[in-house]
């Protein structure tokens, strides 16, 4: 049981009736990254981030400020910087918020693991990723052979002036292995990973080891493989990639942030407008799409958003149509639509803004065999090595590290440098057939960026495989 | 702690002086703190949107014993008996963390590399002036943005007796103005508010934004003489930062200027990139604590001359360090400017399309140097040397080895600095300097 370095009751006491609502937010998370290159130990490096944020309401603004030192005058200081900022802040505020924005809310949440974190020493975790590095050592063309392993704990608490008392505790795991195949002016990287909230028990040697040797040869055949071809052809992208095209042409153009014109300076904004919800055709009737904090390991589940409030699933798009906007309660109010849960900070140093967690592609109907049948002449892509997106998250190109070639039915070789362009909505129309729950993959990032000041933040994304027709697909 | 500016020092003295003492023979110790106190404020629409105060400090042991390697970092509170008792602790679990695992044959031992004291203080902007400074100033536009003002400081110590400290007072504007979709980008910094300085580069963004209100131009994709803009030609040619100007990169097979680095390939000779450690953006110091040259030529005149160089890099593959961070990555890239001038642009481009900045690069085929990403903000298309209005935003997808090499037509007389403004987990230090650039036939795609 974690135990607090302040006494939150104390704490608390002092701030009713200094403002019109005030919480403080606690994280402590410690994360550990290990790294072997080449058999041999590169990185054993931890980091431990610990603090709190103060949040007030004042004149209907809520304001924040952020510090370690978690002594009672360090959060009296941080107390008074907020108020004295928000205040000043406040006469010029974006919105006029109360303190109903910040409901009470009670209690806690346990992410799923069968065997702690800490019950795995340094050499178990070494021994494994060295054994994957050697694993990945099929020809004297691999010359590059990585094998990183990031394990998170996370403890997050909120308490609020009206009662609000929240504990959510996390183990987070992201396993990253890469193979590089180089033979003179050209190289070819495979790589793989496993992300999600897991505990010690997803160190799986057999299952490490069979996945290393697979992408070692990967990359050695792609080294050997032709260019992708060019032209128009259907496109059949497995999980590994369609997290990314979920991602970048789905989640960021949903933040109501974004639509209301928060991020116009940073990441941009976006082609959906306020009147498109329950309107835009955004995909073909395959498409459903939903934020989904509940999907048990997947990398963003929470039971409760970093302003209190309680997450559960909702539909974004269904049959196709647009629904619902990824925004908070904050969003809400400001813009008259529905949102979900997602205020979310990266740290105990960022104030909550509108972000993904779990943004997932329902599963169909279809089999990854009967896919490949349907197409006459296309590309099956798999892994995310190249992504880019206009500001309003329009104009698209993602590059793959492996395609295979499809002619007639049936995958008849692979290519190398796999990349293809299109427009977020007429892409979507093209969807064609949606994988069933056999095809899907869960992944998961914990680098979306965004936001003034910078925040990144953990996502998941679970999808089947899909197959888009008569898409723009090229080469190196 | 009350003022971070003068009382962190004497705080880490006291600190690093306590654990360098507990050390047992035989163990080396480097330690890196980074602190910062900042005060964020987010606009959207004239009106704010966010306001954050920060205070934090970071500190990093790195253990060395036995040929083995352990870091461990985390937050201090600022109060000597919680922080020692934490620190100790954490160099507990680097002895306890080290006898486990394997040599590293790489590592590379702690040396004094000196000592070195930097401290820059500026004029903050008082938070009682941000309404009436900056919204007042822009009363009547749509402006979005970000205010990122304070201190930051990194400092090192380490066993052999080194010890360097950089601390700045600092702040940016990075912001945009609106004309509903069309946008124009600005942004202030320094280390002196000055409300004129800022009232003329605010007008400077609203000309720009001005000059969007002709008629949308819409043109195909195709190749196109283009005018890269300072900001848009860094991030272009900063490209080269993400991978290829690594050691590591290119010895692990992943750069992706192989051939300009084998002397297979040749940019063309009006290109020039240094590091150079002269702006004053950034410490000279590394995590190791190692100073790089004040100013080192990576590319002269289109040739390659040499890689960014870690101390790791130089053991494992038998090369000369020039004392980069340990990831590779440039700290102060400068771009040598050419000699055209800024009357003589619109001329020069003739027709095509004057950049101001561009977006969300990605190489998109890293062994032919191939770059994708977008315009944004005040893209203009140029009709015989006069504008004739802002563009559709299109996305270009080029190789580095054609537009920086045999397409890079002129470079201008002058060059802009571009201060790092990133905040992931902390404020960046560092930024880059670029002249405009003229690129014949650039393709665009989308
Ligand atoms: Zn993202």
């Amino acid at each position: 049981m974690t135990t607090l370095p302040f006494s939150p009751e104390q704490e608390i006491k002092k701030l009713i009736g200094r403002c019109e609502w005030a919480s403080l937010r606690y994280l402590k998370e410690t994360s550990t990254y290990r790294q072997v290159r080449n058999d041999l130990p590169e990185k054993n490096e931890s980091m431990t981030d610990e603090g709190l944020m103060v949040e007030v309401l004042a004149n209907g603004h809520f304001g924040h400020s952020a510090t370690a030192d978690l002594s009672s005058d360090g959060i009296a200081r941080a107390f008074e910087k907020a108020m004295q900022t928000t205040q000043i802040t406040s006469q010029v505020k974006a919105f006029s918020f109360k303190s109903d924005d910040r409901p009470p809310v009670r209690g806690k949440f346990e992410s799923p693991r069968t065997k702690k974190l800490d019950s795995i020493s340094v050499a178990e975790i070494t021994d494994h990723l060295t054994a994957a590095t050697k694993a990945m050592a099929s020809s004297p063309l691999v010359v590059n052979r990585l094998a990183q392993a990031t394990l998170i704990e996370t403890d997050s608490f909120y308490f609020s002036t009206t009662g609000s008392d929240i504990h959510q505790n996390f183990n987070l795991i992201a396993i990253d292995f890469s193979a590089t195949a180089a033979e003179g002016s050209e190289n070819q990287t495979r790589s793989w990973s496993q992300t999600g909230q897991w505990g010690a028990e997803i160190f799986d040697r057999t299952r490490f080891v069979s996945e290393a040797t697979r992408i070692g040869k990967e990359s050695v055949a792609l080294l050997k493989a032709e260019n992708c071809p060019t032209g128009k052809m259907d496109l059949l992208l497995m999980p590994d990639q369609m997290m990314l095209q979920i991602h970048e042409s789905i989640g960021h153009p949903l933040e109501l942030d974004r639509i209301l014109g928060d991020e116009r300076n940073y990441a941009g904004w976006s082609f959906v407008q306020k009147e498109d919800f329950g309107k835009l055709q955004y995909g073909s009737k395959l498409m459903n799409i939903s934020f989904d904090p509940q999907q048990a390991h997947e990398f963003a589940s929470y039971e409760f958003d970093d302003s209190g409030i309680p997450a559960k699933k909702e539909f974004l798009i269904k049959a196709g149509v647009l629904q619902r906007g990824l925004g908070s309660q904050e969003s809400q109010r400001r813009s008259g639509l529905p949102g979900v849960a997602n205020s979310r900070a990266t740290s105990w140093n960022r104030a909550p803004i509108d972000r993904m967690a779990n943004i997932n592609l329902e599963p169909g109907e279809s089999t990854l065999e009967e896919m490949i049948a349907q197409v006459k002449h296309g590309i099956l892509m798999r892994t995310n090595r190249s992504w880019s997106i206009d500001d309003y998250r329009n104009k698209f190109q993602f590059g793959c590290e492996m395609g295979e070639l499809i002619e007639n039915g049936k995958i008849v070789k692979i290519v190398r440098n796999p990349n293809y362009r299109a427009i977020t909505v007429d892409f979507w129309n093209r969807l064609a057939a949606v994988g069933n729950l056999g095809t899907t993959g869960t992944y998961g990032t914990p680098y979306c960026g965004k936001g003034e000041p910078n925040q990144i933040i953990r996502v998941g994304h679970r999808s089947p495989a899909c197959l888009f027709r008569d898409i723009e697909v090229f080469g190196g | 702690m009350n003022n971070l500016m003068n009382d962190l020092y004497p705080y880490f003295e006291d600190l690093s002086d306590r654990l360098l003492a507990g050390l047992n023979p035989g163990e080396d110790l480097s330690l890196n703190i980074a602190a910062e106190e900042s005060l964020f404020v987010r606009f959207n629409k004239n009106a704010i949107r966010q306001n954050t105060n920060v205070e934090q400090i970071t500190i990093s042991l790195r253990l060395q014993v036995n040929h083995r390697s352990v870091e461990k970092s985390r937050s201090l509170r600022g109060q000597l008996r919680e922080d020692m008792k934490s620190l100790t602790a954490l160099l507990d679990e680097c002895r306890h963390e080290a006898a486990q695992l394997p040599t590293d044959p790489h590592q590379v031992a702690l040396a004094n590399n000196g000592t070195s004291r930097e401290e820059f203080r500026g004029e903050l902007l008082a938070k009682e002036k941000i309404v009436e400074e900056i919204l007042g100033a822009a009363n009547g536009l749509d402006i979005a943005g970000l205010l990122g003002s304070g201190v930051v400081i990194r400092g090192n110590r380490n066993s052999l007796g080194q010890n360097h400290w950089f601390a700045t007072e600092s702040f940016f504007l990075d912001y945009s103005l609106y004309n509903g979709p069309k946008a124009a980008k600005g942004n202030y910094s320094g280390a002196k508010w000055n409300s004129d300085a800022w009232k003329k580069n605010l007008s400077r963004t609203r000309m720009q934004l001005e000059m969007l209100s002709k008629p949308l131009q819409k043109i195909p994709a195709g190749k196109y003489r283009s005018y890269l803009a300072p900001a848009a030609f860094g991030d272009l040619a900063g490209m080269l930062g993400w991978m290829g100007l690594s050691a590591a990169a290119w010895k692990q097979g992943r750069s992706p200027t192989k051939k300009l680095a084998n002397g297979e390939a040749k940019f063309s000779p009006l290109f020039t990139l240094s590091e150079n450690f002269s702006m004053g953006l950034a410490p000279r110091f590394n995590s190791l604590g190692e100073v790089a040259p004040l100013q080192s030529t990576l590319i002269e005149k289109g040739s390659w001359k040499q890689f960014l160089v870690s101390s790791r890099s130089a053991k494992e593959y038998g090369l000369q360090a020039n004392f980069a961070i340990p990831e590779e990555f440039p700290r102060a890239i400068d771009i040598a400017p050419g000699t055209l001038s800024e009357k003589d642009i619109l001329k020069e481009i003739g027709t095509g399309f004057y950049l101001s900045n561009l977006h969300y690069l990605n190489w998109s085929d890293p062994v032919t140097a191939r770059v994708t990403g977008m315009t944004r903000y005040a893209c203009l298309w140029v009709s015989n040397g006069e504008i004739a209005g802002p563009i559709q935003d299109l996305r270009f997808d080029e190789s580095l080895y054609d537009a920086l090499g045999s397409k890079l037509v002129a470079l201008t007389d002058h060059a802009e600095i571009d201060p790092a403004i990133g905040t992931y987990v902390a404020r960046d230090l560092g930024g880059k300097r670029a002249p405009g650039a003229i690129i014949d036939q650039f393709t665009f795609t989308l």
